[in-house]
Protein backbone atom coordinates (compact mmCIF):
# COMPACT_ATOMS: atom_id res chain seq x y z
CA UNK A 1 0.00 0.00 0.00
CA UNK A 2 1.31 3.62 -1.03
CA UNK A 3 -0.56 6.22 0.29
CA UNK A 4 1.69 8.97 -0.56
CA UNK A 5 2.24 11.30 -3.65
CA UNK A 6 5.40 10.43 -5.84
CA UNK A 7 6.91 13.97 -4.75
CA UNK A 8 6.24 13.66 -1.48
CA UNK A 9 9.79 12.07 -0.77
CA UNK A 10 11.76 14.31 -2.71
CA UNK A 11 10.16 17.30 -0.75
CA UNK A 12 11.46 15.81 2.26
CA UNK A 13 15.30 15.14 1.05
CA UNK A 14 15.10 18.20 -1.08
CA UNK A 15 16.67 21.52 1.66
CA UNK A 16 19.16 19.06 2.86
CA UNK A 17 20.07 17.30 -0.50
CA UNK A 18 20.32 20.88 -1.99
CA UNK A 19 22.63 22.14 0.64
CA UNK A 20 24.99 19.06 0.27
CA UNK A 21 24.88 19.59 -3.16
CA UNK A 22 25.85 22.79 -3.21
CA UNK A 23 28.42 23.17 -0.44
CA UNK A 24 29.84 19.65 -0.67
CA UNK A 25 29.53 17.98 -3.76
CA UNK A 26 29.30 20.83 -6.45
CA UNK A 27 32.94 22.31 -4.21
CA UNK A 28 34.99 19.37 -5.50
CA UNK A 29 34.22 19.94 -9.18
CA UNK A 30 34.85 23.76 -8.58
CA UNK A 31 38.23 22.77 -6.45
CA UNK A 32 39.83 20.66 -9.31
CA UNK A 33 38.90 23.10 -11.92
CA UNK A 34 40.23 25.85 -10.39
CA UNK A 35 43.22 24.33 -9.36
CA UNK A 36 44.41 23.72 -12.68
CA UNK A 37 43.77 28.03 -13.03
CA UNK A 38 45.40 31.13 -11.61
CA UNK A 39 42.59 32.70 -10.23
CA UNK A 40 43.46 35.33 -7.54
CA UNK A 41 41.44 38.53 -6.17
CA UNK A 42 41.90 39.87 -9.68
CA UNK A 43 40.04 36.78 -10.74
CA UNK A 44 37.47 37.11 -8.30
CA UNK A 45 36.84 40.46 -9.31
CA UNK A 46 36.59 40.24 -13.09
CA UNK A 47 36.68 36.28 -14.40
CA UNK A 48 38.52 36.98 -17.62
CA UNK A 49 41.59 37.79 -15.70
CA UNK A 50 41.63 33.89 -15.11
CA UNK A 51 43.53 32.19 -17.55
CA UNK A 52 44.36 28.30 -17.16
CA UNK A 53 47.23 27.09 -16.23
CA UNK A 54 47.59 23.50 -16.66
CA UNK A 55 49.06 21.74 -14.27
CA UNK A 56 51.52 24.28 -13.38
CA UNK A 57 50.06 24.80 -9.71
CA UNK A 58 51.11 20.98 -9.08
CA UNK A 59 54.64 21.77 -10.21
CA UNK A 60 54.84 24.65 -8.31
CA UNK A 61 53.56 23.24 -5.17
CA UNK A 62 55.67 20.20 -5.09
CA UNK A 63 58.86 23.24 -5.13
CA UNK A 64 57.50 25.22 -2.59
CA UNK A 65 59.75 24.54 0.29
CA UNK A 66 56.85 25.68 2.94
CA UNK A 67 54.66 22.98 1.19
CA UNK A 68 57.14 20.49 1.87
CA UNK A 69 57.76 21.35 5.42
CA UNK A 70 54.12 21.26 6.04
CA UNK A 71 54.24 17.92 4.97
CA UNK A 72 56.51 16.76 6.88
CA UNK A 73 55.50 18.67 9.77
CA UNK A 74 51.66 17.00 9.28
CA UNK A 75 53.54 13.45 9.14
CA UNK A 76 55.57 14.45 12.82
CA UNK A 77 51.85 15.07 13.58
CA UNK A 78 50.43 11.75 12.62
CA UNK A 79 53.45 9.66 13.59
CA UNK A 80 53.46 10.74 17.02
CA UNK A 81 50.06 11.37 17.43
CA UNK A 82 48.00 8.66 16.37
CA UNK A 83 49.56 6.06 18.60
CA UNK A 84 49.18 8.78 21.74
CA UNK A 85 45.78 9.24 21.10
CA UNK A 86 44.93 5.15 20.67
CA UNK A 87 47.00 4.74 23.76
CA UNK A 88 45.43 7.26 26.46
CA UNK A 89 42.19 6.69 25.20
CA UNK A 90 42.41 2.93 25.31
CA UNK A 91 44.49 2.60 28.68
CA UNK A 92 42.10 5.36 30.25
CA UNK A 93 38.90 3.21 28.78
CA UNK A 94 40.19 -0.15 30.23
CA UNK A 95 40.77 0.99 33.72
CA UNK A 96 37.23 2.83 33.64
CA UNK A 97 35.94 -0.75 32.87
CA UNK A 98 38.38 -2.60 34.69
CA UNK A 99 36.59 -0.09 37.77
CA UNK A 100 33.40 -1.75 40.00
CA UNK A 101 32.77 1.54 41.62
CA UNK A 102 30.85 3.99 41.41
CA UNK A 103 33.17 6.90 40.99
CA UNK A 104 34.47 5.45 37.66
CA UNK A 105 31.21 6.47 36.25
CA UNK A 106 32.32 10.14 37.13
CA UNK A 107 35.73 9.16 35.38
CA UNK A 108 33.95 9.30 31.85
CA UNK A 109 32.84 12.72 32.17
CA UNK A 110 35.78 14.58 33.08
CA UNK A 111 37.99 12.35 30.82
CA UNK A 112 35.12 13.43 27.74
CA UNK A 113 35.20 16.98 28.99
CA UNK A 114 38.03 18.58 26.98
CA UNK A 115 36.44 17.01 23.89
CA UNK A 116 33.32 19.44 23.78
CA UNK A 117 35.06 22.60 24.51
CA UNK A 118 35.84 25.14 21.73
CA UNK A 119 39.00 25.22 20.12
CA UNK A 120 39.64 28.72 20.50
CA UNK A 121 39.06 29.21 23.85
CA UNK A 122 41.09 25.88 24.83
CA UNK A 123 44.32 27.00 22.74
CA UNK A 124 43.83 30.60 24.42
CA UNK A 125 43.96 28.80 28.00
CA UNK A 126 46.78 26.15 26.90
CA UNK A 127 48.81 29.69 25.25
CA UNK A 128 48.81 30.81 28.90
CA UNK A 129 49.49 27.36 30.67
CA UNK A 130 52.46 27.39 28.28
CA UNK A 131 53.92 30.95 28.28
CA UNK A 132 57.54 30.98 29.41
CA UNK A 133 57.56 33.05 32.17
CA UNK A 134 54.01 33.29 33.54
CA UNK A 135 52.72 29.87 32.44
CA UNK A 136 51.44 27.48 34.85
CA UNK A 137 53.71 24.21 33.05
CA UNK A 138 57.25 26.29 34.03
CA UNK A 139 56.22 27.33 37.35
CA UNK A 140 55.50 23.96 38.62
CA UNK A 141 58.47 22.72 36.45
CA UNK A 142 60.69 25.09 38.01
CA UNK A 143 59.23 23.90 42.09
CA UNK A 144 61.62 20.59 40.95
CA UNK A 145 64.28 22.64 39.62
CA UNK A 146 63.54 22.00 36.04
CA UNK A 147 64.96 24.84 33.91
CA UNK A 148 62.09 26.58 32.11
CA UNK A 149 61.36 24.82 28.95
CA UNK A 150 60.40 26.96 25.74
CA UNK A 151 57.21 25.16 25.21
CA UNK A 152 56.22 27.00 21.90
CA UNK A 153 59.39 28.40 21.06
CA UNK A 154 61.78 25.91 20.20
CA UNK A 155 60.42 24.16 16.52
CA UNK A 156 60.62 20.50 18.13
CA UNK A 157 58.95 21.30 21.25
CA UNK A 158 56.43 23.41 19.91
CA UNK A 159 55.28 20.64 17.57
CA UNK A 160 55.33 18.50 20.64
CA UNK A 161 53.01 21.14 22.94
CA UNK A 162 50.50 20.97 19.90
CA UNK A 163 50.31 17.14 20.02
CA UNK A 164 50.11 17.33 24.03
CA UNK A 165 46.69 19.72 23.72
CA UNK A 166 45.65 17.75 20.49
CA UNK A 167 45.52 14.17 22.39
CA UNK A 168 44.02 15.98 25.54
CA UNK A 169 41.30 17.17 23.65
CA UNK A 170 40.85 13.42 21.32
CA UNK A 171 40.72 11.55 24.34
CA UNK A 172 36.88 11.45 25.09
CA UNK A 173 35.38 10.32 22.19
CA UNK A 174 37.48 7.73 21.63
CA UNK A 175 37.50 6.33 25.06
CA UNK A 176 33.78 6.21 24.82
CA UNK A 177 34.23 4.32 21.75
CA UNK A 178 36.14 2.16 23.17
CA UNK A 179 34.39 1.61 26.39
CA UNK A 180 30.77 0.74 24.19
CA UNK A 181 32.89 -1.92 22.55
CA UNK A 182 34.77 -3.37 25.28
CA UNK A 183 31.05 -3.50 27.02
CA UNK A 184 29.99 -5.35 24.15
CA UNK A 185 32.82 -8.27 25.12
CA UNK A 186 30.55 -11.53 27.00
CA UNK A 187 32.04 -11.71 30.29
CA UNK A 188 31.80 -15.53 29.57
CA UNK A 189 35.14 -15.12 28.30
CA UNK A 190 37.16 -14.13 31.16
CA UNK A 191 35.30 -16.07 33.36
CA UNK A 192 36.93 -19.23 31.49
CA UNK A 193 40.31 -17.62 31.25
CA UNK A 194 40.57 -17.15 34.57
CA UNK A 195 39.47 -21.06 35.34
CA UNK A 196 42.16 -21.75 33.17
CA UNK A 197 44.58 -19.60 35.06
CA UNK A 198 45.18 -16.63 32.95
CA UNK A 199 46.50 -14.04 34.75
CA UNK A 200 45.63 -10.17 33.92
CA UNK A 201 47.83 -9.60 31.33
CA UNK A 202 47.32 -12.54 29.39
CA UNK A 203 43.48 -11.49 29.82
CA UNK A 204 44.14 -8.00 28.50
CA UNK A 205 46.68 -9.81 25.32
CA UNK A 206 44.91 -12.32 24.48
CA UNK A 207 41.31 -11.77 24.83
CA UNK A 208 40.70 -8.18 25.43
CA UNK A 209 43.23 -6.70 22.67
CA UNK A 210 42.47 -9.13 19.79
CA UNK A 211 38.28 -8.71 20.19
CA UNK A 212 38.86 -4.66 20.12
CA UNK A 213 40.40 -5.24 16.81
CA UNK A 214 37.63 -3.43 14.79
CA UNK A 215 37.50 -0.50 17.72
CA UNK A 216 41.19 0.28 17.03
CA UNK A 217 40.52 0.15 13.58
CA UNK A 218 37.92 2.49 13.61
CA UNK A 219 39.66 4.43 16.20
CA UNK A 220 42.78 4.52 14.09
CA UNK A 221 41.59 5.43 11.09
CA UNK A 222 39.08 8.56 12.14
CA UNK A 223 42.37 9.82 14.22
CA UNK A 224 44.66 9.53 11.53
CA UNK A 225 42.07 11.47 9.27
CA UNK A 226 41.48 14.03 11.80
CA UNK A 227 45.54 14.80 12.31
CA UNK A 228 46.08 15.14 8.45
CA UNK A 229 43.63 17.89 8.86
CA UNK A 230 45.12 19.80 11.56
CA UNK A 231 44.36 22.74 11.99
CA UNK A 232 43.03 25.19 14.61
CA UNK A 233 45.60 24.04 17.38
CA UNK A 234 48.56 25.57 15.03
CA UNK A 235 46.70 28.06 13.88
CA UNK A 236 45.55 29.84 16.96
CA UNK A 237 48.24 28.83 19.08
CA UNK A 238 51.89 29.82 16.78
CA UNK A 239 50.03 30.61 13.56
CA UNK A 240 52.53 27.99 12.32
CA UNK A 241 55.65 29.50 13.88
CA UNK A 242 58.08 29.26 15.03
CA UNK A 243 59.74 29.45 10.99
CA UNK A 244 56.72 27.43 10.33
CA UNK A 245 57.64 24.54 12.16
CA UNK A 246 54.42 23.86 13.13
CA UNK A 247 52.69 24.69 9.65
CA UNK A 248 50.07 21.70 9.05
CA UNK A 249 49.45 20.83 4.99
CA UNK A 250 45.75 22.32 6.11
CA UNK A 251 47.15 25.49 7.71
CA UNK A 252 49.07 26.12 4.46
CA UNK A 253 46.36 25.79 2.69
CA UNK A 254 43.96 28.11 4.64
CA UNK A 255 47.04 30.51 4.59
CA UNK A 256 47.54 30.27 0.79
CA UNK A 257 43.45 30.42 0.14
CA UNK A 258 42.31 33.20 2.59
CA UNK A 259 45.52 35.17 3.71
CA UNK A 260 47.25 35.20 0.31
CA UNK A 261 44.33 35.10 -2.26
CA UNK A 262 46.43 32.29 -4.12
CA UNK A 263 42.52 30.34 -4.49
CA UNK A 264 44.03 27.92 -7.55
CA UNK A 265 46.85 27.40 -5.73
CA UNK A 266 45.70 26.27 -2.55
CA UNK A 267 43.10 24.31 -3.97
CA UNK A 268 45.65 22.56 -5.29
CA UNK A 269 47.36 22.07 -2.20
CA UNK A 270 43.90 20.79 -0.79
CA UNK A 271 43.59 18.16 -3.71
CA UNK A 272 46.94 16.68 -2.79
CA UNK A 273 45.14 16.42 0.84
CA UNK A 274 42.88 14.77 -0.60
CA UNK A 275 44.49 12.31 -2.49
CA UNK A 276 46.78 11.26 -0.17
CA UNK A 277 43.76 11.05 3.03
CA UNK A 278 42.07 8.83 0.47
CA UNK A 279 45.50 6.54 -0.31
CA UNK A 280 46.44 5.92 3.32
CA UNK A 281 42.53 4.90 4.11
CA UNK A 282 43.03 2.68 1.67
CA UNK A 283 45.82 1.26 2.95
CA UNK A 284 44.41 0.88 6.24
CA UNK A 285 41.43 -1.05 4.88
CA UNK A 286 44.14 -3.60 3.07
CA UNK A 287 45.80 -4.05 5.82
CA UNK A 288 42.85 -4.84 8.24
CA UNK A 289 41.61 -6.86 5.82
CA UNK A 290 45.19 -8.99 5.61
CA UNK A 291 44.94 -8.96 9.26
CA UNK A 292 41.69 -10.57 9.82
CA UNK A 293 42.33 -13.39 6.76
CA UNK A 294 44.12 -15.65 9.64
CA UNK B 1 42.30 -23.04 49.54
CA UNK B 2 40.07 -20.50 51.75
CA UNK B 3 43.38 -18.20 52.10
CA UNK B 4 43.74 -18.81 48.62
CA UNK B 5 40.56 -17.10 47.79
CA UNK B 6 40.93 -14.15 49.89
CA UNK B 7 44.46 -13.50 48.47
CA UNK B 8 42.99 -13.31 45.32
CA UNK B 9 40.69 -11.17 46.59
CA UNK B 10 42.60 -8.86 48.56
CA UNK B 11 44.69 -8.41 44.68
CA UNK B 12 41.94 -7.59 43.23
CA UNK B 13 41.22 -5.11 45.96
CA UNK B 14 44.35 -3.49 45.54
CA UNK B 15 44.24 -3.43 41.83
CA UNK B 16 40.70 -1.80 41.97
CA UNK B 17 42.59 0.87 44.26
CA UNK B 18 45.24 1.30 41.88
CA UNK B 19 42.85 1.88 38.81
CA UNK B 20 41.49 4.54 41.13
CA UNK B 21 44.32 6.22 41.79
CA UNK B 22 45.97 6.10 38.30
CA UNK B 23 42.77 7.94 37.06
CA UNK B 24 42.49 10.30 39.38
CA UNK B 25 45.75 11.81 38.52
CA UNK B 26 45.11 11.51 35.06
CA UNK B 27 41.55 13.15 35.50
CA UNK B 28 43.23 16.10 37.28
CA UNK B 29 45.70 16.51 34.79
CA UNK B 30 43.25 16.74 31.85
CA UNK B 31 41.17 19.00 34.44
CA UNK B 32 44.05 21.18 35.02
CA UNK B 33 43.76 23.42 31.97
CA UNK B 34 39.57 24.01 33.05
CA UNK B 35 40.43 24.77 36.82
CA UNK B 36 43.34 27.11 36.07
CA UNK B 37 41.12 29.00 33.73
CA UNK B 38 38.36 29.38 35.74
CA UNK B 39 40.36 30.85 38.81
CA UNK B 40 42.47 32.78 36.72
CA UNK B 41 39.25 34.35 35.37
CA UNK B 42 38.36 35.81 38.39
CA UNK B 43 42.06 37.36 39.25
CA UNK B 44 42.94 41.07 38.69
CA UNK B 45 45.66 41.48 35.94
CA UNK B 46 48.53 42.28 38.22
CA UNK B 47 47.61 39.27 40.28
CA UNK B 48 47.92 36.63 37.23
CA UNK B 49 51.52 38.63 36.13
CA UNK B 50 53.40 37.44 39.48
CA UNK B 51 56.28 35.65 39.28
CA UNK B 52 54.90 33.25 41.88
CA UNK B 53 51.29 32.09 40.76
CA UNK B 54 48.87 31.88 43.44
CA UNK B 55 46.24 29.29 43.25
CA UNK B 56 43.21 30.82 44.48
CA UNK B 57 42.56 34.43 43.54
CA UNK B 58 43.90 36.68 46.07
CA UNK B 59 41.53 39.77 45.55
CA UNK B 60 38.05 38.14 44.11
CA UNK B 61 37.23 40.57 41.09
CA UNK B 62 34.63 40.11 38.50
CA UNK B 63 35.84 43.20 36.41
CA UNK B 64 37.19 40.65 33.51
CA UNK B 65 34.15 39.78 32.34
CA UNK B 66 32.76 43.36 32.69
CA UNK B 67 35.79 44.60 30.21
CA UNK B 68 34.44 41.90 27.78
CA UNK B 69 31.38 43.34 27.75
CA UNK B 70 31.72 46.59 27.63
CA UNK B 71 34.84 47.62 25.74
CA UNK B 72 34.87 44.66 23.71
CA UNK B 73 31.90 43.77 22.00
CA UNK B 74 30.80 40.55 23.40
CA UNK B 75 27.27 41.15 23.80
CA UNK B 76 27.73 41.34 19.91
CA UNK B 77 29.32 37.76 19.54
CA UNK B 78 27.06 35.97 21.95
CA UNK B 79 23.83 37.64 19.87
CA UNK B 80 25.46 35.96 16.68
CA UNK B 81 26.29 32.79 18.81
CA UNK B 82 22.87 32.47 19.45
CA UNK B 83 21.89 33.43 15.88
CA UNK B 84 24.19 30.28 14.56
CA UNK B 85 23.03 27.90 17.33
CA UNK B 86 19.27 28.66 16.47
CA UNK B 87 19.90 28.90 12.57
CA UNK B 88 21.76 25.05 13.15
CA UNK B 89 18.38 23.51 14.74
CA UNK B 90 16.56 24.32 11.91
CA UNK B 91 19.68 22.10 9.91
CA UNK B 92 18.73 19.63 12.28
CA UNK B 93 15.65 19.49 11.44
CA UNK B 94 15.89 19.41 7.47
CA UNK B 95 18.73 16.03 8.25
CA UNK B 96 16.01 14.69 10.34
CA UNK B 97 13.12 15.15 7.25
CA UNK B 98 15.89 13.37 4.54
CA UNK B 99 17.15 10.65 7.49
CA UNK B 100 12.65 9.87 7.58
CA UNK B 101 12.36 9.95 3.88
CA UNK B 102 15.57 8.06 3.56
CA UNK B 103 14.64 5.51 6.24
CA UNK B 104 10.79 4.99 5.27
CA UNK B 105 10.09 5.73 2.25
CA UNK B 106 10.41 4.30 -1.10
CA UNK B 107 11.22 6.48 -4.48
CA UNK B 108 13.55 6.62 -7.19
CA UNK B 109 16.99 6.79 -6.48
CA UNK B 110 16.73 6.37 -2.81
CA UNK B 111 19.51 4.04 -2.12
CA UNK B 112 22.11 5.83 -4.92
CA UNK B 113 21.25 9.17 -3.19
CA UNK B 114 22.01 7.85 -0.15
CA UNK B 115 25.34 6.79 -0.66
CA UNK B 116 25.91 10.00 -2.65
CA UNK B 117 24.76 11.37 1.03
CA UNK B 118 27.25 8.89 2.98
CA UNK B 119 30.32 9.99 0.38
CA UNK B 120 30.09 13.88 1.25
CA UNK B 121 31.37 12.70 4.68
CA UNK B 122 34.69 11.58 2.98
CA UNK B 123 35.30 15.09 1.89
CA UNK B 124 38.01 16.70 3.59
CA UNK B 125 36.86 20.45 5.05
CA UNK B 126 39.95 21.94 3.48
CA UNK B 127 38.82 20.62 0.13
CA UNK B 128 35.64 22.45 0.18
CA UNK B 129 36.92 25.34 1.96
CA UNK B 130 38.35 27.66 -1.28
CA UNK B 131 35.20 26.53 -3.17
CA UNK B 132 32.87 27.44 -1.18
CA UNK B 133 33.69 30.66 -0.39
CA UNK B 134 33.75 31.39 -4.03
CA UNK B 135 30.36 29.64 -4.45
CA UNK B 136 29.03 32.19 -1.15
CA UNK B 137 31.54 34.91 -3.13
CA UNK B 138 29.40 34.55 -6.17
CA UNK B 139 25.88 34.34 -4.51
CA UNK B 140 26.76 37.51 -2.39
CA UNK B 141 26.82 36.04 0.93
CA UNK B 142 30.30 36.86 1.86
CA UNK B 143 30.14 38.88 5.19
CA UNK B 144 26.33 38.22 5.81
CA UNK B 145 24.58 36.09 8.52
CA UNK B 146 23.61 33.43 5.49
CA UNK B 147 27.04 32.95 4.38
CA UNK B 148 27.98 32.43 7.96
CA UNK B 149 25.61 29.55 8.75
CA UNK B 150 25.08 28.05 5.46
CA UNK B 151 27.79 25.86 4.53
CA UNK B 152 27.25 24.01 7.79
CA UNK B 153 23.69 23.67 8.02
CA UNK B 154 23.01 20.24 6.91
CA UNK B 155 25.59 16.89 7.39
CA UNK B 156 25.68 13.46 6.70
CA UNK B 157 26.43 12.06 9.75
CA UNK B 158 23.67 13.50 11.06
CA UNK B 159 21.25 12.36 8.29
CA UNK B 160 22.77 9.03 8.58
CA UNK B 161 21.71 8.42 12.09
CA UNK B 162 18.11 9.92 11.92
CA UNK B 163 17.88 7.14 8.89
CA UNK B 164 19.38 4.31 11.12
CA UNK B 165 16.97 5.63 14.19
CA UNK B 166 13.78 6.22 11.96
CA UNK B 167 13.91 2.52 10.03
CA UNK B 168 13.06 0.89 13.50
CA UNK B 169 9.70 2.20 13.62
CA UNK B 170 7.64 -0.05 11.93
CA UNK B 171 5.66 0.75 9.28
CA UNK B 172 2.12 -0.49 10.53
CA UNK B 173 2.58 2.86 12.37
CA UNK B 174 2.57 5.58 9.84
CA UNK B 175 -0.09 3.73 7.66
CA UNK B 176 -2.48 3.73 10.69
CA UNK B 177 -1.99 7.74 10.82
CA UNK B 178 -2.28 7.72 6.58
CA UNK B 179 -5.62 6.30 6.88
CA UNK B 180 -7.35 8.48 10.02
CA UNK B 181 -6.14 11.06 7.03
CA UNK B 182 -3.11 12.60 8.26
CA UNK B 183 -1.05 14.37 5.52
CA UNK B 184 2.43 13.15 5.18
CA UNK B 185 3.99 15.95 6.98
CA UNK B 186 1.57 15.95 9.56
CA UNK B 187 2.89 12.21 10.02
CA UNK B 188 6.14 13.39 10.20
CA UNK B 189 6.09 16.46 12.45
CA UNK B 190 3.16 14.76 15.05
CA UNK B 191 4.28 10.83 14.98
CA UNK B 192 8.04 10.18 13.93
CA UNK B 193 9.39 13.44 15.42
CA UNK B 194 7.83 12.22 19.47
CA UNK B 195 8.96 8.50 18.41
CA UNK B 196 12.39 10.24 17.62
CA UNK B 197 13.03 12.08 21.01
CA UNK B 198 16.23 9.49 22.28
CA UNK B 199 18.17 10.10 18.67
CA UNK B 200 16.29 13.88 18.91
CA UNK B 201 18.11 14.64 22.26
CA UNK B 202 21.38 13.62 21.22
CA UNK B 203 21.64 15.60 18.02
CA UNK B 204 20.02 18.37 19.38
CA UNK B 205 22.83 18.70 22.07
CA UNK B 206 25.97 18.24 19.36
CA UNK B 207 23.83 20.67 17.34
CA UNK B 208 23.82 23.21 19.94
CA UNK B 209 27.67 22.32 20.97
CA UNK B 210 28.71 22.51 17.42
CA UNK B 211 26.51 26.06 16.75
CA UNK B 212 28.47 27.67 20.21
CA UNK B 213 31.88 26.46 19.14
CA UNK B 214 31.48 27.25 15.16
CA UNK B 215 34.64 29.10 14.46
CA UNK B 216 35.64 28.70 10.83
CA UNK B 217 32.97 29.90 8.51
CA UNK B 218 32.50 33.12 10.38
CA UNK B 219 36.38 33.61 10.72
CA UNK B 220 36.19 32.98 6.82
CA UNK B 221 32.76 34.70 5.59
CA UNK B 222 32.79 37.63 8.60
CA UNK B 223 35.05 40.72 7.31
CA UNK B 224 32.95 42.90 9.85
CA UNK B 225 32.99 42.74 13.60
CA UNK B 226 28.99 43.11 13.95
CA UNK B 227 29.33 39.52 12.49
CA UNK B 228 31.73 37.50 15.02
CA UNK B 229 30.72 34.51 16.67
CA UNK B 230 31.83 34.12 20.25
CA UNK B 231 35.00 32.15 19.37
CA UNK B 232 36.11 34.24 16.39
CA UNK B 233 36.00 36.93 18.85
CA UNK B 234 38.21 35.45 21.69
CA UNK B 235 40.89 34.38 19.02
CA UNK B 236 40.47 38.31 18.16
CA UNK B 237 41.08 39.01 21.91
CA UNK B 238 44.16 36.93 21.65
CA UNK B 239 45.39 39.03 19.16
CA UNK B 240 44.69 42.27 20.65
CA UNK B 241 44.98 41.73 23.90
CA UNK B 242 48.00 39.00 24.00
CA UNK B 243 49.73 39.79 27.21
CA UNK B 244 46.54 40.10 29.87
CA UNK B 245 45.88 36.57 30.52
CA UNK B 246 43.38 37.33 32.96
CA UNK B 247 41.12 39.12 30.49
CA UNK B 248 41.82 36.29 27.81
CA UNK B 249 40.57 33.53 31.08
CA UNK B 250 37.46 35.20 31.36
CA UNK B 251 36.72 35.40 27.77
CA UNK B 252 37.46 31.47 27.55
CA UNK B 253 35.51 30.89 30.74
CA UNK B 254 32.81 32.65 29.48
CA UNK B 255 32.62 30.13 26.60
CA UNK B 256 33.47 26.97 27.78
CA UNK B 257 31.46 27.35 31.08
CA UNK B 258 28.14 27.11 29.36
CA UNK B 259 28.81 23.86 27.51
CA UNK B 260 30.30 22.46 30.07
CA UNK B 261 26.97 22.66 31.97
CA UNK B 262 25.01 21.99 29.79
CA UNK B 263 26.98 18.97 29.12
CA UNK B 264 27.13 17.91 32.81
CA UNK B 265 22.60 17.60 32.40
CA UNK B 266 22.56 16.05 29.49
CA UNK B 267 25.87 13.72 29.93
CA UNK B 268 23.51 10.20 29.57
CA UNK B 269 21.92 11.14 26.86
CA UNK B 270 25.34 11.96 24.88
CA UNK B 271 27.59 8.88 26.14
CA UNK B 272 24.73 6.52 25.49
CA UNK B 273 24.13 8.45 22.09
CA UNK B 274 27.20 7.30 21.07
CA UNK B 275 26.60 3.98 22.12
CA UNK B 276 23.21 3.42 20.14
CA UNK B 277 24.89 5.21 17.09
CA UNK B 278 28.05 2.34 17.58
CA UNK B 279 25.98 -0.50 17.68
CA UNK B 280 24.36 0.07 14.76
Amino acid sequence: MKSYSKTTPYLFIGPALILLALFSLFPIVVALVISFTDIDLAGLADYSNISFIGIENYLNIFKDPIFLKSIGNTIFYVVFGVPLVIACSLGIALLINFGTARIFKAFRLVFYMPSITNVVAVAVVWTYLYNPQFGLFNYLLGLVGIPAIPWLQDPTIAKGSLIALAVWRAIGVNMIIFLAALQGIPKTYYEAAQLDGANNWKQLTKITIPLLRYAIFFVSITTMIGWIQFFEEPFVMTKGGPLDSTTSVALFIYRNGFQLSNFGYAAAGSFVLFIAIIIITMIQFRLQKKETDF
Amino acid sequence: MKTKVSDAKKAYRTQQWIAGIVLTLGGLLVAIPFIWMILSAFKPESEVLQLTPTLWPETFTAENFVYLFENMNFGVYLKNTIIVVLCSFVGLFFNAMAGYAFAKYKFKGRDKLFYLVLATMMIPGQVTMIPVYLILNQMGLTNTMAGVVLPGLVGAFSIFLFRQFMSTIPDELLEAARLDGASEFRVFMQLILPISKPIMAVQGILTFIAGWNSFLWPLIIANDESLYTLSVGLSLLKGQYGGNFALQMAGSTFMVVPIVIIFIIFQKHIIEGYTISGMK
